[in-house]
């Protein structure tokens, strides 16, 4: 018996990150001291969150009762293997970013002031992880909303550009959307009994009817939060906005808050699950991930690029989640238990890399002060740690072998080879079906990473300003090692972690992988047995680096190793300046042709009679339009209406209350 | 693991970078015969590589060191791709490093490292090249794991060594799926190889060239490892192709005589699949840049039309 | 699987390398070319009922199986070919929605026609039973050829193609109809194609072309 719970070890923690803010407001301009000293304590304190989180998956679940907040009312705590997970993911993922935002927020022209901005960072990771403690519904609302405010806050960071002040007001509005559904879903959840309590409603026996509505509004509400479509529209707007320490932040971790409350929601409170909620989640993902990929290839702003990134990654977690619920509903929970580790796994996977691909861009963005890739290139001969630590990330990103975004990748489409076996007619044909979407997605995806990273750190230099690139500091680099370290260990190593991440999936299903896969090696991955499939990341990865050491000696050794430098073949035209390569908007030209129904486009061709000629396109998301404006005019509509209340007088206005008193004294009798 | 094993798997990495040249200027002679061109001789491709291995390297004064890793990078994705495709025997010590799954990631990350390296010196050729090479590679991948999907739920397996053991040492059985994803899979693996309809080994023509366009700026060893790397990838798409729809004649575990059996008819399978690929590449034309997008959508379709057939035909019936 | 006998898995090979060709039917650009793939399909169509045939044994399916080769292998394609030449229609086949498009509509196709049939098929009692699935994707993908396709002789193919896909459905599923269902079907193409022959000459002497879109206009106001 420990003499410390690993709750009270996270509670400490909650309270030293809220402490670290706290000190920032000691010495708000001083941007030295709350970038040397807190910065790296709060990622002192994220090491230990994750490590803590490590420690306890597979522990019992722990409860604490914290007497705060409204009297009769106190938060209700609890730590089992799910919140684990995350806590892992926050505290890991965190503590890079944190060490980054030691060397990032040192310079004054990150914007804002230093000491505010620690506050709002360490509140929202406070706040990040109260939700993932939360007991009762209440406590889970108040730190949802914390963390829903403390974000809007960071992102609008540098509040004096109309653009950012826009995105933030976006992200807000949407937000709120969002926790109006959350909220709901835990009334429908509680069955009227009064009782917000998460065991409450876990005991709770719904009508199917009831357990529906809580799913959709829960899936509405965390969609929101976590950017599945038609709900993305925030998340390409904020992530530019806010400085690249809260986007990765938010990327990273943020979003993966949301997916926990929706498997916490559809697999832990609302019951057992209808398949078709299974079919929604996986309808929904799959237009997710293919419409946020289709947009991440066609950006010309790298932090846009990412943004939309992650919105496709959010599609593939919806995707596994969608395809877990299914083999749930129909009690095939080993295959469940694979999509769930596929969906837990990608969460941890994405988080490292999206991060360090987030954390790339803001050295980018600092040492060049530039986010348009139309004015990017070459800087891997000025940064290229930055470079080669993004290539890290970009490999993962595009889901990759040896990296983590493939073994996510792999096991989900393990688990999609188990769908014909649905007992359903129409499901066992066109869920297989779906898989082509996702192999179409990840393809695509290595399409936009290939794009980010060639057109950022690869090429000849656009600008001539670029030449007075530098690679990041000390701190920075320490912090996007961290990430890339953790990359590349989740891609070479998944073995022992699915292992602990059992744990989780037998909570939430009754059913692990563990039991098949602690039969074989640690090095190696066959979820179901060998004989139906394995993977073997570090021989692979060893194949690979000793044919490339063979290779580099044998060639050397019977050869030669001379080299000699000379310009680049130029085809006898010597004007092949930068101009000369791809632009952004050139790269993804194929793919705005061959999906060009998908873009809302505008495009200005030259013809042969203009002084000036040129070219220039505008790509757009259709959802801006067909959902969001035209709300926007109905409730501008409403508005007028009611705006002719407004006369002007106060007699008038009394008399507005005064009829409400009385209709209410009417309509209210017992 | 066995000794033998690890013996074979070796004896299947050593057979395949020595014959994997040989297999290019195999296609490249008969595809000289069939357009009455007098071909070049079979070792050319050796001497091709010989030469560039002895020539320095004239490196682009922009190039990078991403530049210089990845002609290595890809050669050593190739073959690992070349030692987990089983050609002689399904006894490979090294099969379960990658299954199928992995084994299209193998192809992913060669294509990855090469289009960077295409972008890398900053011409217009090379993010041309880089660009196209994405493009076919997007619509491609997709397709051949749709193929996999298809091979992997008859085999109920996506080891490849599984599914080798699954069409060729059981009972015989026709199965209706194989006939869409073979026709899907020729087609990916034309464009995949840079062949003729969606691109030309044989030109430097702007308009036309992906491959050629991504290593314009390659030279010895670097270049030759690349050429090398391209006749694997023929080679492990060659043997992938048997090894899924033609897999009679690879050995079993522990059968010696089969695997003395397996050489042979292994090089008559591949010279009968190289002039196939050469009478392919001799009727078609060369397709415009964005006619090979439905190509391959086509190829992906045929693939994903497979996976529906056998769920319709093989798994109810 | 390895249970079903080899005449039923051949009728299944020849099944998917009818909806097989009725896909490439689907993508195919050129109207020669388009013509060639019908007649590998009525080949196709012919060594699935000859199977049938020798299965069963019943006489009148040998016939249909040299009906079809007659008819469908050979005079059909001939005259289609012979149409295209006179009428020097153009080599391209000019599709209404673009031909991806064209081929996703057709997955969609196939996959609820292969769930629609499997109800069906459970009535049956060959063992083939899945063909009629094929058979039924087969009738809809000629059908969205006559939609998405704006020659008429591209039209003519389509429905040719479907009531190859019919005649699939017929011999498969319940081993042949009666004879004189057959010869009658048989004639009935035979003859439609010849006055869609003698209207297209027509038509083209109307409009000097043979573009669907022209008989829009065809209608009384």
């Amino acid at each position: 018996m420990p003499s410390l719970l690993s709750i009270d070890a996270l509670l400490i923690a909650a309270c030293a990150w809220l402490a670290v803010g706290l000190a920032g407001l000691a010495a708000p301009r001083q941007a030295r001291f709350v970038a040397a000293t807190l910065f790296p304590a709060g990622a002192f304190v994220g090491l230990a969150v994750g490590g803590v989180g490590l420690f306890a998956l597979g522990g019992d679940p722990q409860t604490a009762v914290l007497a705060i907040g409204l009297p009769e009312l106190p938060f209700h705590l609890r730590l089992d293997s799910l919140a684990a997970v995350f806590a892992l993911l926050l505290g890991f993922a965190s503590a890079g970013i944190s060490l980054y935002a030691a060397g990032y927020f040192r310079h004054q022209d990150a914007g804002g002031v230093p000491g505010l901005l620690c506050l709002q960072y360490h509140l929202f990771l406070a706040s990040m992880l109260m939700v993932l403690l939360a007991d009762d519904a209440y406590a889970f609302m108040v730190a949802w909303e914390t963390m829903a405010l403390a974000s809007f806050f960071l992102v609008t960071t540098d509040h004096k550009h109309g653009e950012i002040r826009r995105a933030g007001f976006l992200y807000l509005l949407i937000a709120h959307v969002g926790a109006l559904a959350i909220l709901l879903a835990f009334g429908v959840m509680t069955g009227g009994s009064g009782d917000y309590r998460f065991a409450a409603l876990r005991a709770q026996e719904l009508s199917p009817f009831w357990a529906s509505m809580a799913f959709l509004l829960a899936l509405l509400g965390f969609g929101a939060k976590a950017g599945l479509v038609p709900l993305h529209v925030w998340l390409p707007e904020a992530h530019p906005a806010a400085p690249s320490p809260v986007s990765a932040l938010m990327s990273g971790v943020m979003l993966k808050t949301a997916i926990y409350g929706l498997l916490r929601v559809s697999f832990d409170l609302a019951g057992t699950p209808l398949w078709w909620w299974g079919v929604v989640a996986l309808a929904f993902g799959l237009v997710t991930a293919f419409f946020g990929v289709l947009n991440a290839t066609v950006q010309s702003d790298m932090k846009r690029l990412l943004a939309w990134s992650s919105i496709e990654n959010i599609g593939l977690l919806a995707v596994g989640i969608g395809l877990a619920l299914l083999f749930h509903a129909y009690r095939m929970e080993t295959l469940a238990a694979l999509a769930l580790t596929a969906v837990l796994y990608h969460c941890l996977a994405h988080a490292g890399f999206k991060s360090l691909l987030f954390l790339a861009t803001g050295s980018v963005l600092h040492a060049t002060k530039e986010r348009s890739l139309g004015r990017l290139g070459g800087l891997i001969r000025r940064m290229p740690w930055v470079a080669w630590l993004a290539l890290v990330g970009v490999i993962a990103g595009a889901g990759l072998p040896p990296l983590s975004g493939f073994v996510s990748e792999w096991l989900l489409l393990q688990a999609f080879l188990f769908s014909p076996g649905l007992p359903h007619a129409w499901l066992n044909m066109v869920v297989p079906v779906a898989a082509a979407v996702v192999v179409l997605v990840a393809a695509l995806a290595g399409f936009a990473m290939v794009k980010f990273h060639g057109i950022v750190f690869l090429g000849q230099m656009r600008e001539p300003a670029l030449q007075e690139a530098h690679d990041a500091g000390p701190w920075e680099k320490t912090g996007l090692v961290w990430l890339a370290f953790l990359t590349l260990l989740l891609g070479v190593l998944p073995g022992s972690l699915i292992l602990r991440l059992d744990a989780a999936t037998r909570q939430l299903l009754g059913a692990g992988l563990a039991e098949r896969m602690s039969e074989q090696g640690w090095w190696m991955l066959a979820p179901i047995s060998p004989e139906r499939a394995s993977y073997e990341p570090l021989v692979f990865l060893g194949i690979i680096l000793l044919s490339v050491w063979l290779g580099r000696g044998l060639v050397k050794r019977l050869y030669h190793g001379r080299l000699r430098r000379s310009p680049a073949w130029d085809c006898g035209y010597h004007f092949q300046g930068p101009r000369a390569q791809d632009t952004a908007e050139g790269f993804s030209q194929p793919i705005r042709r061959i999906f060009e129904p998908v873009f809302r486009m505008e495009r200005h061709f030259p013809s042969i009679r203009d002084r000036e000629p040129y070219y220039a396109v505008k790509v757009e998301d259709h959802f801006w339009y067909w959902l969001y404006v035209p709300i926007a005019r109905l409730a501008a509509r409403i508005s007028a209406l009611v705006a002719s209340l407004q006369g002007g007088r106060i007699a008038v206005y009394l008399m507005y209350s005064f009829l409400t008193l009385i209709l209410l004294i009417l309509v209210a009798r017992p | 693991m066995s000794v033998a094993g690890i013996l074979g798997q070796l004896f299947a990495l050593v057979l395949a970078l020595l014959l994997a040249p040989l297999l290019t200027g195999w296609v490249n002679q008969c595809r000289a015969w069939l357009q009455n061109r007098s071909a070049p001789p079979l070792w050319q491709p050796y001497y091709t590589l010989h030469k560039l291995f002895n020539k320095d390297v004239v490196l682009a004064d922009g190039a990078s060191s991403l530049f210089r890793v990845a002609p290595f990078v890809v050669f050593g994705a190739m073959a690992l791709a070349c030692a987990i495709v089983p050609s002689l025997s399904t006894d490979l010590p090294f099969a379960p490093a990658a299954d199928a799954l992995a084994l299209v990631g193998v192809f992913g990350l060669a294509r990855l490292f090469i289009s960077l390296a295409a972008m890398d010196v900053g011409t217009a050729f090379g993010s041309l090249g880089g660009r196209r090479e994405m493009l076919v590679g997007f619509l491609a991948e997709p397709a051949l794991l749709m193929v996999i999907f298809t091979v992997a739920m008859i085999a109920n397996s996506t080891s490849v060594a599984a599914i080798v053991a699954t069409l060729a040492h059981r009972d015989f059985v026709i199965y209706p799926s194989l006939a869409f994803a073979g026709v899907a899979f020729t087609m990916v693996s034309l464009a995949e190889n840079a062949r003729v309809p969606v691109d030309n080994p044989a030109t430097h023509l702007e308009l036309t060239m992906i491959h050629e366009a991504m290593i314009l700026e390659y030279s010895g060893r670097h270049l030759a490892l690349i050429e090398w790397a391209a006749s694997l990838k023929l080679y492990a798409y060659s043997c992938l192709g048997l090894a899924f729809f033609f897999p009679w004649g690879i050995a079993e575990r522990d059968n010696l005589l089969a695997l003395a059996a397996a050489v042979p008819l292994l090089i008559l399978k591949l010279a009968i699949g190289g002039f196939l690929l050469a009478l392919i590449e001799t009727v078609n034309a060369k397709m415009r840049i964005f006619r090979a997008p439905e190509f391959l959508g086509t190829a992906f379709m045929l693939a994903v039309l497979g996976l529906l057939v056998r769920l319709l035909l093989e798994t109810r019936v | 699987m390895s249970d079903v006998p080899l005449s039923a898995q051949l009728i299944n090979l020849c099944a998917a390398a009818i909806l097989l060709l009725a896909f490439a039917m689907l993508a195919q650009r050129r109207v020669l070319q388009l013509i060639d793939l019908f007649a590998l399909q009525g080949f196709a169509l012919f060594l699935s009922t000859l199977i049938v045939a020798v299965k069963t044994g019943q006489t009148h399916l040998y016939f249909s199986a040299a009906l079809t080769l007659a008819l469908k292998v050979a005079v059909l394609p001939l005259i289609l070919r012979r149409l295209v030449q006179r009428l020097h229609v153009k080599g391209e086949v000019e599709p209404l929605i673009n031909i991806p498009t064209t081929m996703l509509v057709g997955i969609m196709l196939v996959v609820v026609a292969f769930n629609v049939a499997l109800p069906i098929a459970q009535l049956s009692a060959t063992i083939t039973r899945g063909t009629l699935g094929i058979a039924l994707a087969t009738v809809m993908l000629a059908f969205l050829m006559m939609i998405t396709r704006k020659k008429a002789i591209t039209q003519v193919v389509g429905f040719l193609a479907m009531e190859n896909g019919l005649f699939l459905a017929a011999t498969s599923a319940t081993y042949g109809m009666p004879m004189v269902v057959e010869l009658g079907i048989a004639l009935d193409v035979l003859i439609g194609v010849i006055i869609l022959g003698v209207f297209f000459f027509q038509i083209r002497d109307q409009f000097d072309s043979l573009d669907i879109h022209h008989l829009e206009r065809l209608k009384d106001h």
